[in-house]
């Protein structure tokens, strides 16, 4: 083991079963490891299985085969007792700030319910001291916490999911696309909140985002999903300047970037087609239907992740 | 020499609701030059989607009332022109791609029926020609089997395939000016950059105009010529791409500029970010509405509204700062100007 592997997340695998016969298989084989302290960004286009990765990391899914590690602890087989410690220690943010907080309960209640399922605060003052503080840390006042929902704007309730999954002191959060819905100017602020945090708090993040450009932002690492499985990953500087799959190449150059002269100059190869569905996937490789450099050896064989330099991970036959 | 297309001059547009009266629209002066690309950008809510909706006269009268504005297509003045009228310059002088494609075809009938009706709603054609004529639409916006396309419903369909369906239909009549409402929104990035692949190659070929209407300023910058940047409902600030991009003037645009993370370039510390939030418009500011998060407001911006000012040639701005009683000279945060000095600053 390098560092401190805080998660890691071995051979996971989840299928769905749609319809009589039909299995989809969203995520496939997947293992990552994420240091503590450190931000693991998983892109990848909608559909590819990044949410549930997400899901099934913090248990919200059961997994087919494959296990998440939490400290050397598998998530999925912990006795009953230790379940609300594990709980505890892993939140989530949601991606939709208007669906994911109950609009009957104020932002008080919302924030406290951790509190008291977990037990942290002995008495109500104390809980409220708590509140309060927790409240400040995410750039809210004090006097927020007996409004409702409803009268927050969508950054200000984003802040309160992130002040809910803060409150029993969690040591990884997941970030389900936490910034997608939001405006630009809304984005930078939520996101200069989760890097201020992640440096106080010492937290670790699961950052699954569409967005390249916020990954490269935020992350320290980047792990590159197509159709249910890793294509590539490694240290977000080696993944942006040198990608090496087809797949991630495309992708990057795909984000159209705000600078006219660079994109004037900018020679673009556009992936061709669309993603197939998950219940007609083509043999061995995922991408080699829509892949420029698709030889036979990709229609029989599936490529597996290997390492090609120095932690920098790919899977295709042809690099 | 260019020739102004289309122009707005002064548009207001107000919701009547129950709780009072939004000023979505707030006095929007542009113009539309033959064959260019203008670029709207905003945040939601500033009432870009209002005004291309208020031009082509999309909007449902009441809740919306146009108060005030002339607008001018090709030297028609269309303000006061009744809705049987507008008819005739809806899809013909100008046609819209929606966002949101699943909304916007109609899920009970095939795609093909809908383009030969909105074919045949504006030109005087029989029912074979009609249908040659959206085949031969379908297959340019580049989808794969056009004869099957042609009789399958919208929702079999993939959100880009709808997409390009939206840009064969609105492309129909060969408008004068497309509008495009957010049209890659919904879509994913590689999906994305097909679509405004396509949009680029249909404009080098018909020589149309394009309002694009967008919050991604990664697509402004690639397929702009000019751009225009909207907050609660006024233009702040309008120019050239090039202008807009390097050499930008009001804080506003400076903020938008600053909270996008680069994807070209390695992270330097934190992003730029705007404080709070847009203004209220049922009751917006007396002053200027940016003032409230302004980091270089004075006294005079929120006491009265700031007039547009030409700085050079197709560079307007609505700042105070750019007065000539204005007291302060300030460096801009973003842009050339602003790189350039911190590497003279680096060098001695």
């Amino acid at each position: 083991m390098k560092k401190h592997e805080l998660i890691q997340v071995k051979n996971l695998t989840k299928t769905f079963h749609v319809g009589k016969k039909q299995v989809i298989r969203a995520v496939d084989d997947v293992s990552f490891v994420i240091a503590k302290g450190e931000t693991l960004g998983l892109v990848g286009e909608s559909g590819c299985g990044k949410t549930t990765v997400g899901r099934t990391m913090i248990r919200l899914y059961q997994p087919d085969s494959g296990e998440v590690l939490f400290k050397g602890e598998n998530v999925h087989q912990v006795s009953k007792s230790q379940n609300k410690r594990i709980t505890r220690c892993m939140q989530m943010i949601y991606q939709d700030p208007y669906a994911s907080l109950n609009p009957f309960f104020t932002v008080g209640e919302i924030i406290s319910e951790g509190l008291e399922i977990h037990a942290l605060c002995r008495t109500k003052k104390e809980k409220q001291q708590r509140v309060y503080e927790l409240l400040e840390m995410v750039g809210l006042h004090r006097s927020h916490i007996n409004r409702f929902p409803h009268e927050f704007s969508g950054g200000q309730r984003q802040r309160v999911g992130i002040a809910r999954s803060l409150a029993v002191n969690p040591e990884f959060i997941i970030c389900d696309e936490a910034i997608s819905a939001l405006d630009v100017s809304i984005q930078a602020q939520i996101v200069n909140l989760l890097i201020e945090l992640q440096r106080k708090l010492e937290l670790t993040y699961l950052f699954i985002a569409h967005d390249l450009a916020m990954v490269r932002h935020i992350s320290d690492h980047t792990a590159v999903m197509y159709l249910g499985s890793l294509v590539e990953s490694g240290q977000t500087e080696d993944v942006y300047n040198e990608p090496l799959h087809p797949y991630t190449r495309g992708l990057i150059e795909a984000v159209p970037v705000a600078d006219p002269e660079y994109e004037a100059a900018r020679s673009q190869r556009i992936i061709k087609g669309e993603i197939p569905n998950f219940t007609d996937l083509p043999s061995g490789c995922r991408f080699r239907s829509r892949c420029d450099l698709a030889t036979e050896r990709c229609a029989v064989e599936k490529p597996l992740l290997r390492d090609v330099r120095e932690s920098h991970y790919v899977a295709c036959h042809n690099i | 020499m260019t020739r102004k297309l289309l122009e707005v001059k002064d548009l207001h547009v107000s919701f009547m609701t129950y709780a009072g009266e939004v000023q979505a629209v707030r006095g929007v002066d542009l113009h539309v030059n033959a064959g260019e690309t203008l670029a709207i950008v905003g945040e939601s809510g500033c009432g870009k989607s209002v005004t291309v909706q208020a031009i082509m006269r999309l909007l449902p009268e009441p809740p919306a009332v146009i108060k005030k504005g002339s607008i001018c297509f090709d030297g028609d003045e269309l303000a006061g022109k009744s809705d049987k009228e507008m008819e005739n310059y809806r899809g013909n002088a100008f046609s819209m791609i929606f966002q949101d494609s699943m909304t916007a075809l109609n899920p009970t009938m095939k795609v093909g029926k809908q383009l030969v009706e909105a074919i045949k709603a504006h030109q005087k054609i029989s029912s074979e020609a009609a249908k040659q004529s959206a085949l031969q639409l379908l297959d340019k916006v580049g989808l794969p089997n056009p004869k099957l396309t042609y009789r399958t419903f919208p929702h079999t369909l993939s959100g880009g395939m709808r997409q390009r369906i939206m840009i064969a239909m609105a492309l129909s009549c060969n408008p004068g000016v497309l509008f495009a409402d957010e049209p890659t929104t919904a879509l994913d990035v590689t999906m994305q950059a097909q679509i405004l692949d396509l949009m680029a190659n249909i404009k080098q070929e018909r020589q149309n105009s394009i309002v694009l209407i967008t919050h991604d300023l990664g697509v402004v910058a690639k397929m702009a010529d000019r751009v225009a940047v909207m907050y609660a409902g006024q233009i702040i600030e309008e120019g050239d791409k090039e202008e807009i991009y390097y050499n930008p003037k009001h804080p506003y645009t400076w903020g938008l500029l600053g909270s996008m993370p680069n994807l070209i370039q390695e992270r330097k510390g934190m992003l730029m970010s705007i404080a709070g939030s847009p203004p209220d418009l049922f009751s917006p500011p007396v002053g200027c509405a940016f003032a409230p998060r302004c980091d270089y407001g004075m006294k005079i911006c929120v006491k009265q509204p700031p007039s547009n000012q030409h700085l050079t040639i197709g560079h307007k701005i609505r700042c105070w700062l750019y007065h000539e009683q204005s007291p302060r000279k300030i460096k801009p945060p973003v842009g050339r100007n602003k790189s350039r000095q911190d590497e003279e600053g680096g060098t001695t």
